[in-house]
C-alpha cells in the first residue's frame, strides 16, 4: 500500500509542463489533408483553419483589421470626419430549413445583424445571394423570402441586393443563403476582442442552448420530442440598451453561436489573456433543454444559440447593465453568470452547481454524445 | 429534474466531503481508481476532485470503452465503412474521432464514406429497414452496459429475417483487465469505486474476487457526484476499520445478482474470444465477445474483408504504467512531445477525460490550485 505522501515537485514535471506550454503558444497550423465536418463547428479545428491558413493569407491585404477576430470588420469612410462603419458576411446551411421558432430566411438575417450588432454597429443593409438546388419547391423558396422580408423589417435593415444561383441536383442541399451586412459604429460603443479586464462582470441576455437544442430535436435523430422554440431573433436592441446603461464600461460583446457560450469564453479568454470563472448555478438555462442535455450527454453551454450574447461589463455597472438586459423584450432572463480575473490566463474555470471546480475548455469539434 | 436533483445537492455534498476530510488518515496517500469512464465524466463534470483533501487521489481506470479499442480494430471499421459495397456505416458518436494508425472515422466520413452516429443500435436496425438495397453495419462497443442492447437487436435482427444488417462486435468484458490490473507486481492502488452500471447487468457478485484474492475494497457506485463521494467515504471508512469488501453504494438500481434477462440474451448472441487487445493494456485473454455462431450471418468481420492487422502500441508508450498510478503522466517518455491530445499515442490521451489529457491541458492549474 501507498503510505508516503505525494512526491514533490520535480524539475523533470516542470520541464515537461514548460514544453507543453511552448508547443500550445505556437500559432496555430493547419496540417489536416482534408476538411472534415470539426472544421466548421466553432472549436479548436475551426481555429486552426482561421488562424493557421486564413489570417496569414489575408492578413497581407491591409493594414490588421482581420487579425482582431471580431464578428465584423470595422472601416473607416470618408476619412477626417467620416463614419465608422461595420462590415461582415455569413452564410447559412441550416437543416432543416424549418425548424421550431425560425426557419433559414429568418436566421439569416438575424444572425447577420448580431454580428453587426457585436462590434457595436447598428445594422443598416443586407444583401442576400441564394443557392438553390434543381427541384427546390417554390412554396419552400417563397417562404424562406417572406421570412427574410419579416426578418429584415423586424430588425430595421434594408435589404439592399443579391444574387441567385442554382445548382444540379445533390450539388446542395434545398438551400443555402450568403449574407454581407454593413452597419455604423454606435459613438457611444468602445468594444474591443482584448478589451476585456479583471473585474469585469460577465453577462448572458438569456437561457441557453435553445435554438441548437431546437435543431437537434427537429433533426427527428433522438426519438425525443419536446416544446422547444429557438432563440433567433436581432440582438441590436439589447446592445443598444446596453450601450446605453453602461457606455464604454461595456468592453467587448460576442454573440454565442456555434460552439455556444463555452466556445466564446474560450476564444476571450485566450484573445484578451485573462482568466474567465463561470458560477454554473447562475447560468440561466430552461429545464428542457436541461434535460435534453442531460439524455443526450451534451453541455448546454456548448450548444449553439442564435439570439443570445455575452456582455462583459466593468463591475460597477454590472447591475445596471443586467437592468437594461432585462427590460429588453426577448432578454428578460439575462443573468450575470460570471467574472473575470488575472489568473490563469487564456482559460476558463468553472465553479460547478455541486461546489467543486473544473475548466472549461475548448472543443475539437462537435459536441459528441458519449456513450458512457 | 426530479431523482437526478437530488443526487447533486452542493450542501449535502460539502458535508460529505468534510467526512471524508474526517475519515482520511493524515500523513497516509490514498489513491483510488474509479473503473468507469463514467465516473470519471461525473468527477471531471462537477468537479469532485476538487473537494476531496489532497491526499485522496483518484487514478481514471479502464473503463472507458472509447480509449480501449487499440487501434488495429478503428482501422478494421474504416475498412469496412470503406468497403467497395458502400454499406451505411453506424456507430456511437464519441468512437467517430477516436484515430486508427493512419485516419479517424470522421476521416472517412470525409473521404466519401456513408458514416453516421446513432444513440442505440435499435437506431441502425431502423436504417437498415429503410435502406433494403444498402448493407448497414453496426461498429458496436463498450463493456457489459452496452452489450445487452446489442444483443437485443441482433436477436430482433434475426427474427425480422433482416439481411442487410451486421455487426463489428468490439464489446469488452470488465473483470479480466481489472484482473489483469491487479496482478501486476507494482500496483499501487487502495481501493476501487465499482462501476455501477456494469453492475446493474452483470451484480454486485463478479467483483467478489477484488477483496477476497488482492485485498481491495470495492464500493460499486452511483454515478451523481453524491453518489461518488458517498463511495469514496465508504471505502475510506472500509480502510480505517480494516474491513475489505465489496459494498453496494448504488443499491437504488443495482441487484445483487444483476439482470438476469440480459445476461441470458447475451449468452444467446456472443460468445467470449479466447484473446482480444486492449490499447494499454496489450492482449488479455477471454476479455471481449464476438458474435456467437448462432448469429455468424450477422457479424461483420465475417462479411467484409478488413485488414486485420495487430497495429502495436508504440514501445514508448506507458498507458499501462499510468493506469496501474505507478507513474504520473508526465514520467512517461513520450508525454507532451509525441504524444499530445492532437496526436495521440496511448489511451490516456485519446479521451478528454483520460488521465494524460486532462494532466496535458490542466496540469499547470491542478499545480496552482494544490499549491493555494
Amino acid at each position: 500500500m501507498s503510505e508516503a505522501p505525494a512526491p514533490p515537485r520535480t524539475s523533470r514535471e516542470e520541464r515537461v509542463l514548460e514544453i507543453i506550454e511552448t508547443a500550445r503558444a505556437k500559432r496555430a497550423r493547419f496540417r489536416d489533408a482534408r476538411i472534415t465536418l470539426a472544421h466548421g463547428a466553432g472549436g479548436k479545428a475551426t481555429q486552426t483553419l482561421i488562424e493557421g491558413l486564413l489570417v496569414p493569407a489575408f492578413a497581407t491585404t491591409g493594414d490588421g483589421v482581420l487579425a482582431q477576430l471580431a464578428d465584423a470588420g470595422a472601416i473607416r469612410a470618408g476619412g477626417e470626419g467620416g463614419i465608422n462603419l461595420a462590415m461582415t458576411s455569413d452564410s447559412f446551411v441550416v437543416k432543416p430549413l424549418l425548424f421550431p421558432g425560425g426557419s433559414i430566411g429568418e436566421l439569416a438575417v438575424n444572425g447577420t445583424v448580431n454580428d453587426l450588432a457585436m462590434s457595436g454597429a447598428r445594422p443598416q443593409a443586407l444583401t442576400v445571394s441564394m443557392i438553390l438546388e434543381e427541384g427546390l419547391e417554390s412554396g419552400v423558396l417563397k417562404r424562406e423570402v417572406e421570412a427574410i422580408a419579416r426578418a429584415a423589417i423586424a430588425a430595421g435593415v434594408e435589404i439592399v441586393g443579391g444574387d441567385t444561383k442554382v445548382v444540379e441536383r445533390g450539388a446542395a442541399d434545398q438551400m443555402y443563403l450568403c449574407t454581407t451586412g454593413i452597419g455604423v459604429v454606435d459613438p457611444r460603443a468602445r468594444l474591443s476582442t482584448d478589451g476585456i479586464r479583471p473585474g469585469d462582470r460577465v453577462l448572458v441576455s438569456g437561457p441557453i442552448g435553445e435554438h441548437g437544442t431546437a435543431i437537434m430535436l427537429a433533426r427527428n435523430q433522438f426519438d425525443l420530442d419536446a416544446e422547444i422554440d429557438s432563440d433567433t431573433q436581432s440582438l441590436w436592441p439589447a446592445v443598444d440598451a446596453l450601450l446605453d446603461a453602461t457606455g464604454e464600461s461595456l468592453h467587448c460583446l460576442r454573440d454565442a453561436t456555434r460552439g455556444g457560450v463555452a466556445s466564446v469564453l474560450n476564444e476571450l479568454a485566450r484573445a484578451s489573456g485573462v482568466s474567465i470563472v463561470v458560477d454554473e448555478a447562475n447560468v440561466p438555462v430552461s429545464p428542457i433543454v436541461a434535460a435534453a442535455a442531460e439524455l443526450l450527454g451534451i453541455d448546454p453551454m456548448y450548444v449553439a444559440n442564435e439570439g443570445r450574447l455575452v456582455a462583459f461589463v466593468a463591475p460597477e455597472h454590472a447591475p445596471a447593465a443586467l437592468r437594461a438586459l432585462q427590460r429588453t423584450p426577448g432578454s428578460e432572463q439575462a443573468a450575470e453568470i460570471g467574472a473575470v480575473r488575472a489568473d490563469p490566463p487564456g482559460m476558463v474555470m468553472v465553479a460547478t452547481a455541486f461546489g467543486g471546480r473544473r475548466v472549461m475548455d475548448q472543443l475539437v469539434g462537435d459536441p459528441l454524445p458519449r456513450i458512457c | 429534474m426530479k431523482y437526478v436533483d437530488e443526487y447533486r445537492d452542493a450542501e449535502l455534498g460539502r458535508a460529505l466531503a468534510g467526512q471524508i476530510l474526517a475519515e482520511a488518515e493524515p500523513g497516509r496517500h490514498y489513491k483510488l481508481m474509479e473503473v468507469c469512464g463514467g465516473h470519471t465524466h461525473s468527477i471531471y463534470k462537477y468537479g469532485i476532485d476538487d473537494l476531496l483533501p489532497s491526499n485522496v487521489e483518484l487514478v481514471h481506470g479502464p473503463g472507458c470503452p472509447v480509449c480501449v479499442i487499440p487501434m488495429g480494430r478503428v482501422d478494421d471499421g474504416i475498412a469496412v465503412a470503406h468497403s467497395p459495397t458502400h454499406p451505411i456505416f453506424t456507430c456511437f458518436g464519441d468512437m467517430l474521432r477516436v484515430p486508427g494508425s493512419e485516419q479517424t472515422l470522421l476521416d472517412a466520413k470525409a473521404e466519401g464514406a456513408d458514416v453516421r452516429m446513432v444513440y442505440s443500435p435499435l437506431d441502425a436496425l431502423r436504417i437498415a429497414r429503410e435502406n433494403p438495397d444498402r448493407e448497414v453495419v453496426f461498429f458496436a462497443i463498450g463493456f457489459e452496459t452496452t452489450a445487452p442492447s446489442t444483443a437485443l437487436t441482433l436477436k430482433r435482427a434475426k427474427a425480422e429475417g433482416q439481411t442487410n444488417f451486421s455487426c463489428v462486435c468490439n464489446h469488452v468484458t470488465i473483470v479480466p483487465p481489472l484482473r489483469a490490473l491487479l496482478e501486476s507486481p507494482d500496483l499501487r492502488l487502495d481501493g476501487f469505486i465499482g462501476p455501477g452500471h456494469v453492475c446493474t447487468v452483470v451484480g454486485a457478485r463478479p467483483f467478489d474476487f477484488i477483496p477476497a484474492e488482492y485485498g481491495r475494497p470495492v464500493v460499486i457506485s452511483g454515478f451523481e457526484p453524491l453518489d461518488i463521494l458517498q463511495s469514496i467515504l465508504m471505502i475510506l471508512r472500509q480502510l480505517r476499520e480494516g474491513r475489505c469488501e465489496v459494498e453496494n453504494e448504488y443499491k437504488r438500481v443495482v441487484p445483487q445478482d444483476g439482470n438476469l434477462r440480459a445476461l441470458e440474451v447475451m449468452s444467446e448472441v456472443f460468445a467470449l474470444r479466447p484473446h482480444f487487445e486492449w490499447r494499454g493494456l496489450g492482449f488479455i485473454s477471454q476479455s471481449a465477445l464476438r458474435l456467437s455462431d448462432a448469429y455468424a450471418d450477422f457479424d461483420a468481420e465475417r462479411r467484409f474483408a478488413t485488414p486485420n492487422v495487430r497495429v502495436a502500441d508504440p514501445k514508448a508508450c506507458q498507458c499501462g504504467e499510468v493506469l496501474k498510478g505507478v507513474i504520473k503522466p508526465w514520467e512517461c517518455k513520450v508525454f507532451g512531445t509525441a504524444c499530445t491530445p492532437e496526436h495521440a499515442i496511448g489511451t490516456c490521451m485519446v479521451s478528454p477525460e483520460g488521465a494524460c489529457a486532462a494532466y496535458y491541458n490542466f496540469g499547470r492549474y491542478q499545480r496552482q490550485r494544490e499549491a493555494v
